[in-house]
Parts: C-alpha cells; structure tokens; sequence
C-alpha cells in the first residue's frame, strides 16, 4: 500500500510540475521517457528471471486452476469491449488496451501514455488505480458471493504484491498459492497484451 | 512492440542466468524507473491545458471502465469456480 501512495503522489507531483511550467518542456521532447521505459522493462525481466524458487512452488498448484489467468485476461477484456460502447471518446481498442494493464497500472498508464498520449494513459492509471481499490475493500464480499478465486482475478496482476495479503487473510494457504501464480501470469501478459492492443 | 519484447527477454534471459546471485537492488530500481516514468507523464499531463480540464471527465469513464473490468473478471472465474467445484464433488 505503501509503494503505491508514493507512486500516485510522483504522478500527481508531475501533473503539478508541468502545471507551474517549473521545468522545461524537453523532457517530454527528447524522448526520455522511452528509454527510461526500455530500462525499466529489462529490470522487470531480470526480477522475473532471477526467482527461479517462485516457479517451483507452482508445482503445488492443482492442474485446472493454472486456465485461471485465461479467464481473467478474457472477463476483464470482454467487460471493456463492452464498456466502450458507453464511452464516447474511448474506441473499443483503446478501452481494451486499458484493461490489458489488469490493475498494473504503473506499467500499464506508462506504456499507453507511450504510444496513445497521456490523456489515455491518465485514463489507465485511473481506471487500473480503482481496480486494485476494489479487489483491496471488496475481497471478502467477493469470497462470499462468486467463490475464491474471484478476489484472486479482480485483482488481476496485483495478486502477487499488494493485493496478496488481504487475499490470504480471506482464502486457505492453497488459493493463495494460485494467487500468486495468477498475479505472475497476469504480470506477464500486460506489456504483450498493452502494446498489441495500442499497435492494432 | 518488437523492442520492448526483445528488451524484456534479454532482461528474463540475464535473470535467469544470474539465479544464484540474489539480485536485491533489481526491485528497489524498478521501483525508481516507475516513479520517473510516473512523474513524466504526470509532467505532460499537467503541461497540457485540455487534459487538465477534462480530468473529472476521465475520472468518471475510467470509474465506468474499473467497473466494467472488474464485472467481466468476476463473472468468468465464478463460473470457473462453479465448474471447479462441481468437478471435484464428482471425483
């Protein structure tokens, strides 16, 4: 929770920044932002690829449980192609490449101000900021009414990190284990399924 | 896309090949390039006149798309869950 308040408050210290015209444009001019986002995808490669220890805990996880992510990644792009038909601003590719971020909305916001300009990348932060608020507040309701795993894919890539301890305080040790495999999984899928949604 | 991709490989491939080093400083960088990155898109944001009006816009669809997301996520694991159990009261 921590991590994510400094986040939001770096974002809202840029929005002021640029609002007092404090520093120069050419930071956004030059390009920085794409090298520094090369830089931070080679690190999150080496994070991945560095717990090999991670990967062999999956092995406790039953069988049918590792479609999980597949049912998230195909409800929650399914909801926003739906949801599109409300916006008006918003195309169908556009609101899918914002749901792809799957509550990563730090990745997910940067990749889409990327290639889609920051008003859409705002839009992701925002929308994958709410998520994660939901699968935090709403995790023993969601227990309650749609099963364990429903908290485990609200929370979309969030599974593994800053949702995982509210989740483990409401399902057994062995949802928690595939909570962390959905949140990996799902983590993996967001650059691929954000820049193909964005490039289409 | 093709960069990205290849960057994050090649970031996986140099992981996985140095497993027996615990790369500690790796999550604390990430962490710093994620708040850089924040803060220069929070930097355009705020530099530009016509997002900065139509925030509390955006604010409202991206509620609608949260929801949106979040409901379509619900209904498929439910299912999921419902088949899952059914399934395992039959073994």
């Amino acid at each position: 929770m921590k991590s994510s308040l400094i986040i939001v408050a770096f974002f809202v210290l840029g929005t002021l920044t640029g609002l007092s015209n404090f520093l120069p444009s050419f930071l956004i001019v030059n390009n920085i932002n794409l090298y520094v986002l090369y830089g931070l995808m080679f690190f999150v490669g080496v994070s991945l690829g560095n717990d090999v220890g991670f990967l062999k805990r999956f092995k406790q996880i039953r069988p049918r449980y590792l479609l999980l992510p597949l049912f998230t990644i195909v409800g929650t792009l399914g909801g926003c192609a739906a949801a599109s038909l409300l916006l008006i601003k918003v195309s169908l590719l556009d609101s899918m490449a914002i749901g792809s971020g799957m509550g990563y909305y730090s990745l997910s916001s940067i990749f889409i101000g990327e290639y889609r300009g920051a008003e859409l990348g705002t839009l992701a932060l925002l929308t994958n900021i709410f998520r994660e608020i939901i699968a935090l507040l709403f995790a023993p309701l969601l227990v309650k009414y749609f099963g364990k795993l429903a908290p485990i894919s609200v929370a979309g890539a969030t599974s593994m990190d800053t949702t995982l301890p509210v989740i483990s305080r409401v399902v057994e040790p062995q949802y928690a284990i595939v909570s962390v495999y959905h949140g990996f999984v799902t983590d993996f899928s967001v650059p691929f399924l954000v820049t193909f949604f964005c490039m289409i | 896309m093709f960069w990205i991709i290849l960057i994050m490989l090649c970031g996986l491939g140099s992981g996985y090949a140095l497993r027996r080093i615990r790369l500690v400083f790796v999550s604390r960088l990430i962490m710093i390039l994620i708040c850089a990155l924040l803060f220069l898109l929070g930097f355009e944001v705020g530099g530009s006149p016509r997002i900065v009006a139509g925030l509390h816009m955006l604010g409202s669809e991206a509620c609608l798309l949260s929801m949106a997301g979040v409901t379509g996520s619900i209904m498929l694991s439910w299912l999921f869950w419902l088949w899952s159990t059914k399934r395992k009261q039959k073994e």
